[in-house]
């Protein structure tokens, strides 16, 4: 496609809040309970029941608001929104409407090389609806039955709008990768798109270059990975062209991407969206976070991913790609560091974390903080090879039995005796059996050709099973050989 | 002894003359020959009640008001025992949980008697707009008591109970309480938790006590004031031992001010007379008499008809049929379920709050109703500040006239509303006020409306008291005992 029009997209993403307890009740917000287990009159809407904010919830929007520069408003308000479905037990939803607690702000990202900021419209908080499960259809209409479980119901959510300031699905997804890791650095979020733990919308419209009015938009859903908010943002971007190149009128409509066919499809149009009579919730009083609370939430900011980076290349000398891919998740760079703090050696322990344990991780699916392998454990390893106590090879294998049993370092090198042999008497047995054993390579040897030492070394390997110190063998053999 | 008082009540517990047990069956026994012509329950609890009667007896349940009965508004919600709101859309519901104030007269040791019947939601002044039955005004039985806590009203005023509580969201409680003769009192905004009380406007609804004379209404009060961290719009401000401000004629150089809007047109002219005398009372007393202005008090039923109805159509939307209460049979799909529940569930005066407050939030509307009722609350707010510049106590009758007949305004719903004039701008301004026994006039009580400053229960209490110690209307009876 030419550049002849230009893309316009603002985001509406939520994020499910990492707080302990549901935004108005004390239930527990765990994920995977028995269905219909976390809940309580308040989040079931029985009649009679009154909302009670949840502190933390605030103080983690205020959180995001004070990392992407914007306004903690000093006071803010709760608002209904109303409407009928029965994952809503009230029939209304607490959001916020025109007094959100968060406003302004951005997010720089960088984009073929270019830094750009993304300016941000509003940040508020609101509570989750419940999750309906049907048979016999893939909506309630048709359906022979729906079922109903508020476990979800009542989960803090935290809405962020960008302003419509991003030009590309490609820029979009980096947006949601860069919001993501940041959600996660902050302990806000566990950001997992896959899993429904930060939602994207995107309004997406085209116009010709140069022009300033927007096009009309659609409204796009169901993008739930950063792949496909690229691939849904590109197939709507087309099927805007397509429409205006022919001269068809793009409507204003609601659109969810199709994961299986990658096209965008309608669900609704603007004549049957809503009025959902907001108006301030009676029953909650205004948010005003006093400035001394707002300043100790300040201090909870942990350093964000660039400036980890930065700190890795410049202190540590790594790699802009160790760097990279050591802050890509909170996790990963918070058990590099944790290792770091035992012994502070950050070019091994990333060569273990990024080499074989990586490696391992991926093979198994598994994610770091899943692993029984505590941070000492590397340092232990690290060590042993140091002290020759094994080799570089051995340690790979000693780290795979490792992982797999649960057990330590030091149990599986003492357990499969493949400490290294280090002890001359004992290798000189090895190394002598070798001579013995390859008389053609012993001539050569003698007869000058003394790089045949490396075939001799390699045969006292193999008979210890990989056990020799190979530096020791090396000195031994020219011993025996000289 | 169910003629008595919880005060009275108390001391011969004390004393050991008499038992909880003799006292809860005296009131079933009441309850046995009244009810068919009051009809003021929905639910009564008998068989626990008098468990709970050996239990006091046996020195098992203590409490300030052990052994002391008490009538519940069945808009509050009791875990175990069914909670109707009058309406049929909960006619099932047994609620999983205690309101706040049910926990708290438990713990008191109060014995509930049961649950008592109202308008539908507490949406009306007769409880005609019950969806349950009609309650009678036991000094004429042609009479309604009032409401929407008319049920409460009628159980205190036969001696159907000791105590009772109900709910005012414009004057459910001061206005059934002038029309049976008895006191009551709607608190502080704030005063007291609302977790619990089924919602009907949220920002005007107040728990308060309905009983036979002040004392008991200082007592109860005591029991169940106080900020609840479940109730984020409950107050936290101490609450005070109400008994001590029951000093008569303790209110010399007090200035009590004389709403002239309520004294005016409208106003039945036997019920002003009876008002002037209490006026001359009072200020034989000690008191000093200002007459008053309030300007903004003739917008404050337009104001509430948008505001109340506003926050009812939100309250209301989750009885869906989804998870409690009736659902509809005639359900083909969602959207049916939804309109026939809805449609069969929920009464006349209900859907019509429902309609209005639906329209005054939509869109392109919610500026011009809705958001402009919000303004105007705030002016009548500051009409009353201004008056409490220069005076304790605000003074009106409760209600313009005696209670009317059953059917007499039934079908004419504006001029039900405007005989709520009285008692709606004190929700309006989320203030304290008591309603007190004041004269009989053709064999129906009236009222007398005391307003006090916010979280100024106190000084309420000892002008009515000082009244109601110099009068003696509240020892009246209906004829029928
Ligand atoms: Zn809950």
């Amino acid at each position: 496609m030419t550049s002849k029009y230009e893309t316009v997209i603002g985001l509406e993403i939520h994020a499910q809040l990492s707080t302990e307890s549901k935004m108005f009740c004390s239930c527990s917000t765990k994920f995977g309970a028995e269905p219909n287990t976390n809940i309580c009159e308040v989040c079931t809407g029985q009649p009679g029941a009154l909302p009670k904010t949840n502190k933390k919830a605030i103080e983690l929007a205020i959180k995001t608001g004070l990392a992407l520069n914007c306004k903690i408003e000093p006071y803010s308000v709760f608002a209904r929104k109303n409407y009928f479905y029965p994952d809503l037990p009230k029939a209304y939803q607490i959001s916020q409407f025109d007094l959100p607690i968060i406003t302004g702000g951005y997010l720089e990202i960088e984009v073929e090389g270019k830094k750009k900021k993304i300016k941000l419209t509003r940040i508020h908080l609101e509570e989750d609806a419940g999750k309906l499960v049907h048979k016999g259809a893939e909506r309630i209409m048709g359906s022979e039955e729906s079922l109903v479980d508020y476990n979800r119901g009542g989960t803090p959510l935290m809405e962020i709008v960008t302003e419509p300031d991003i030009r590309s699905p490609l820029e979009a997804k980096i947006f949601m990768e860069d919001l993501a890791h940041l959600l996660q650095y902050l302990g806000v979020c566990d950001a997992k798109m896959e899993q429904g733990s930060l939602r994207c919308d995107a309004n997406i419209s085209i116009r010709p270059v140069g022009q300033k009015e927007l096009g009309t938009r659609s409204e796009l859903k169901n993008m739930n990975s950063f792949r496909f908010v690229q691939m849904g943002l590109t197939a709507e971007v087309a099927r805007h062209t397509e429409l205006k190149e022919s001269g068809e009128k793009i409507i204003q409509e609601t659109r969810y991407f199709d994961t299986k066919t990658h096209e965008t499809k309608s669900m609704r149009s603007k004549e049957e969206a809503h009025d959902y009579r907001y108006f301030p919730e009676p029953d909650l009083i205004t948010v005003e976070p006093d400035k001394e609370w707002i300043e100790e939430i300040k201090t909870t900011i942990t350093e964000l991913p660039e400036k980890k980076k930065e700190r890795y290349t410049k202190e540590y000398g790594l790699s802009d790609q160790a760097a990279e891919t050591l802050i890509s998740t909170k996790e990963l760079s918070d058990y590099f560091e944790s290792c770091l703090k035992i012994e502070k050696k950050p070019k091994e322990i990333t060569n273990w974390i990024l080499g074989d344990i990586t490696a391992y991780l991926k093979a198994k699916n598994l994610n770091i903080k899943d692993i029984n392998l505590p941070p000492g454990e590397v340092i232990e390893l690290i060590k042993l090879i140091e002290k020759g106590t094994i080799s570089g090879k051995i340690a790979k294998e000693v780290i795979v039995k490792t992982l797999n049993t649960g057990k330590t370092i030091k149990d599986i090198v003492s357990e499969s005796g493949s400490t290294q042999i280090s002890n001359e008497d004992e290798l000189q047995k090895i190394v002598e059996e070798a001579i013995k054993n390859s008389p053609k390579q012993v001539e050569q040897y003698k007869s000058g050709k003394k790089a045949i030492i490396g075939y001799l070394v390699g045969q006292v390997m193999k008979a210890s099973k990989g056990r020799a110190n190979p530096g020791l063998a090396n000195k031994l053999l020219k011993q025996q050989l000289d | 002894m169910n003629k008595k008082t919880a005060h009275e009540l108390k001391t011969l517990l004390n004393k050991k003359e008499i038992s909880a047990t003799e006292i809860v069956k005296s009131v079933y026994d009441q309850i046995e020959k009244y009810e068919d012509a009051v009809s003021a329950y929905v639910t009564l609890t008998k068989k626990h009640a008098l468990a709970q009667a050996k239990e006091v007896d046996e020195g098992k349940r203590t409490g300030p008001l052990a052994g002391i009965p008490i009538a519940i508004k069945d808009n509050m919600c009791t875990k175990g025992t069914l909670t109707t709101c009058s309406s049929k859309i909960l006619n099932n519901y047994i609620p999983p949980y205690n309101a706040t104030i049910i926990d708290k007269l438990d713990q008191a040791g109060a014995i509930m008697i049961g649950k008592t019947n109202l308008d539908e939601f507490a949406m009306g002044s007769s409880t005609e707009n019950s969806g349950i039955k009609t309650t009678r005004n036991p000094w004429n039985l042609d009479c309604v008591p009032g409401g929407s806590s008319g049920g409460s009203a009628a159980a205190v005023a036969a001696d159907e109970t000791i105590l009772a509580v109900g709910s005012d969201t414009g004057g459910s409680i001061r206005q059934p309480a002038s029309f049976c003769g008895i006191v009551g009192m709607k608190p502080t905004y704030g005063r007291i938790s609302r977790y619990g009380l089924v919602a009907f406007a949220s920002s005007l609804d107040q728990i308060g006590p309905m009983t036979k004379d002040v004392r008991d209404c200082a007592l109860l009060l005591n029991i169940i004031a106080g900020y609840e961290e479940k109730d984020s719009t409950s107050a936290k401000i101490e609450v005070p031992d109400y008994t001590k401000s029951l000093v008569a004629d303790d209110i010399k150089g007090i200035t009590i001010g004389v709403i002239a809007e309520l004294m005016g047109k409208g106003v039945d002219k036997l019920t002003k007379e009876a008002t002037e005398k209490a006026i001359k009372l009072l200020e034989s007393k000690g008191a000093k008499i200002k007459k008053v202005s309030l300007p903004h008090l003739k917008y404050s039923v337009a104001t509430y008809y948008l505001i109340a109805p506003a926050e009812a159509s939100s309250n209301l939307g989750r009885y869906d049929g989804v998870k409690y209460g009736l659902r509809s049979k005639e359900t083909k799909d969602l959207i049916t379920m939804y309109k026939n529940t809805r449609a069969e569930g929920f009464g006349p005066e209900v859907k019509r709050r429902i309609l209005l407050g639906t329209y005054a939030l939509s869109a392109g509307y919610y500026d011009a109703y809705y958001l402009k009722a919000l303004k105007v609350r705030t002016l009548i707010k500051q009409d009353f500040e201004k008056a409490f510049g220069e005076c304790e106590v605000l003074l009106s009758p409760t209600c313009p006239s005696p209670a009317f007949r059953v059917g007499e305004k039934a079908n004419d719903p504006l001029s039900m509303y405007l005989s709520d004039i009285s008692t709606i701008p004190v929700n309006l301004a989320g203030l304290p006020a008591i309603s007190v026994p004041c004269e009989i006039i053709h064999n129906l009580p009236i009222g007398l409306q005391i307003i006090g400053k916010a979280f100024d229960e106190e000084t309420i209490l000892k002008v009515a008291f000082t009244y109601e110690q110099n009068t003696g209307w509240h020892k009246e009876k209906p004829k029928i005992l």
